[in-house]
């Protein structure tokens, strides 16, 4: 009796690519045997070791679920159609299959005793926990809470990649890091911290900027990899090297009190390249040191993340596959938005152009724009500003920077126009008066004063190293920020 | 017909406000919209090629047809971590 399976599409790359087989059989039991038999590379995804069938995958007949009629001794009749489907409706097949040699101590059966009674998660998801391996690219913002639910919730194995050490301001939100760690590795610190919540896992670090020539080595010996970054030329190559690698990409991203996160696993769905084809020109998006970002915002963002790696694992539920979820704090608000894959993606689309990784920085646009006019126009030390100052020179001192920057601290006697409004108020500045130019480090005071020198001010010069030299080396009653 | 912008992240900063209400004429498309904004907001110039338009939560191309009520949302890409 001629049967017809339809395959989810997660599977269907182990059956010829099809999404519906013809077999012979007399019951459900005898038509999965069937399937497996034509396609061997099914078996796996369907049955455990034992030849029993996997608990997450589950076999409709017509709109029944076999479960609920006599199990794999359902008769079938001719013209019947089955429909597997694994975990629940939508949701992707789980990323790990727990290791044979995996098993848990009673300390970890204790410690996760939480998750070993949530049927959803029970011995097998926690097997599959632990057998798991996530890197997560940035030890910041997003990763801090990420890295911690992780290494609590028993992720066996977790890979961290950052190079930058411990900063005062990044206190506020990086919650892996206390204030005597300041001035200390992020990954040294973040792999005791870890290592101190749950020693059953282990934490590899690697303390290096991910370029193109490491990233598919780094990626290769992991299961998800999660984007915690805070660049674009980064998110471009996380995403290239999991879609080279038909790895996926769990997601997030941040601005001051919004946030988004997905997930992109181009065997599943849309790539971060079909939502975003192209990078914004450089300078365009502020940073979170540029634009500020609420403390808390990257810990709702990065538990998502974590949350979205966890449901892969175990492969539960709904992922974030195809799916765009924006977040407002300020509205308390998630919105979610509909992804397509983009059949022209340059990556992951029907004619790939982009076999390899390639240069993110000239992608993006970065290269050389640290070379800002900083060096190039004229400049003025703060202690040769400061022994001017107080030798009564007639010295104008412009402040270019925002509002909000001018309530945190400034120089005395100062002139307050934001960088944006400096073309429209020009007439307020007198272009016979000597002129310093100052802003926060010295970067965009110097584009200002590129600006005057091109409008006609011959006696302008910008304060080098801005607010925070100054504070270094005049007064150090001046916070920096 | 009447069709409401919503600017996420700094478009917010760039149209100076999170909501704006633009009136079209019948049968206009995404890029009209956009074409009518940059008009009135010229920095928002800059933003587009690299922001992506969704119609009632719907990403779209910049040829789709609005309708009256439909509510725009301009997602350009943030960066931070």
């Amino acid at each position: 009796m001629a049967i017809t399976v339809l395959i989810p599409s997660a599977l269907q790359s182990y059956a010829g690519n099809q999404g519906e087989v013809q077999v012979s059989a007399s019951t459900v039991g005898e038509a999965l045997q069937a399937l497996v038999e034509a396609y061997p590379d099914l078996r796996k995804h369907l049955y455990n070791e034992q030849g029993k069938l996997r608990s997450f995958v589950n076999v409709y007949l017509g709109d029944e679920d076999t479960r609920y009629l006599q199990g794999l001794d359902t008769p079938v009749k001719d013209g019947d159609t089955l429909m597997i489907v694994p975990s629940i409706a939508g949701g992707a097949p789980s990323v790990t299959e727990p290791s044979t040699d995996v098993a848990l101590s009673n300390e970890e059966i204790l410690r996760y005793s939480r998750h070993l009674i949530l049927p959803d998660v029970a011995m097998e998801g926690q097997l599959k926990l632990k057998s798991a391996k996530v890197l997560c690219v940035g030890a910041g913002g997003l990763g801090a809470p990420l890295a911690l639910y992780l290494a609590a919730a028993g992720v066996g194995t977790i890979g961290l990649v950052d190079f930058d050490v411990v900063d005062f301001t990044n206190l506020q939100r990086q919650v892996l890091y206390t204030t005597e760690d300041v001035g200390r590795p992020k990954l040294q610190v973040a792999k005791e911290r870890l290592q101190a919540m749950n020693p059953n896992i282990e934490v590899r670090t690697y303390e290096t900027r991910l370029t193109r020539e490491n990233a598919l080595e780094i990626f290769a010996d992991y299961d998800i990899i999660v984007d915690g970054t805070d660049n674009f030329a980064t998110r471009y190559l996380v995403n290239d090297a999991c879609v080279l690698l038909g790895k996926p990409n769990v997601y997030g991203s941040i601005f001051r009190f919004e946030g988004q996160a997905s997930v992109f696993w181009a065997k599943e769905g849309p790539c971060y390249r079909c939502l975003y084809p192209e990078p914004p020109p450089p300078g365009l998006v502020p940073s979170c040191a540029e634009g500020g970002v609420l403390g808390v915002l990257p810990g709702v963002i990065g538990t998502i993340q974590a949350m979205e790696t966890i449901k892969l694992i175990l492969g539960k539920g709904e992922p974030l596959i195809g799916r765009l979820l924006l977040f407002n704090a300020l509205k308390m608000q998630f919105r979610e938005l509909k992804l397509r894959k983009n059949p022209n993606c340059p990556i992951c689309g029907e004619k790939p152009i982009i076999r390899e990784l390639i240069d993110y920085e000239e992608f993006c646009g970065v290269r050389g724009v640290e070379e800002t006019p900083a060096e190039v126009v004229e400049q003025i030390t703060p202690t040769e500003l400061k022994r001017r100052l107080d030798a009564g020179e007639d010295i104008f001192l412009l402040d270019v920077r925002e509002p909000v920057e001018w309530q945190i601290c400034r120089l005395e006697g100062a002139m307050l126009i934001p960088m944006n409004s400096v073309p429209a108020r020009m007439h307020e500045l007198d272009s016979a008066k000597e002129m310093v130019v100052y802003c926060r480090s010295g970067k965009r005071s110097a584009q200002i004063v590129a600006f005057l020198k091109a409008a006609g001010f011959r006696k302008v010069k910008n304060l080098q190293g801005g607010i925070l030299q100054w504070s270094d080396e005049v007064d150090p009653t001046v916070p920096k920020y | 017909m009447t069709v409401s912008v919503l600017a996420f992240a700094h478009l917010k900063t760039v149209l100076g406000a999170e909501t704006v209400s633009v009136s079209l004429t019948d049968g206009a498309t995404v890029r009209d919209l956009i074409c009518h904004l940059q008009e009135t907001c010229p920095e928002l110039i800059q933003w587009m090629k690299s922001t992506r338009v969704a119609v009632n939560c719907e990403y779209v191309e910049p040829d789709a047809v609005l309708h009256d009520g439909d509510e725009v949302a301009l997602i350009p890409p943030v960066s931070g971590g």
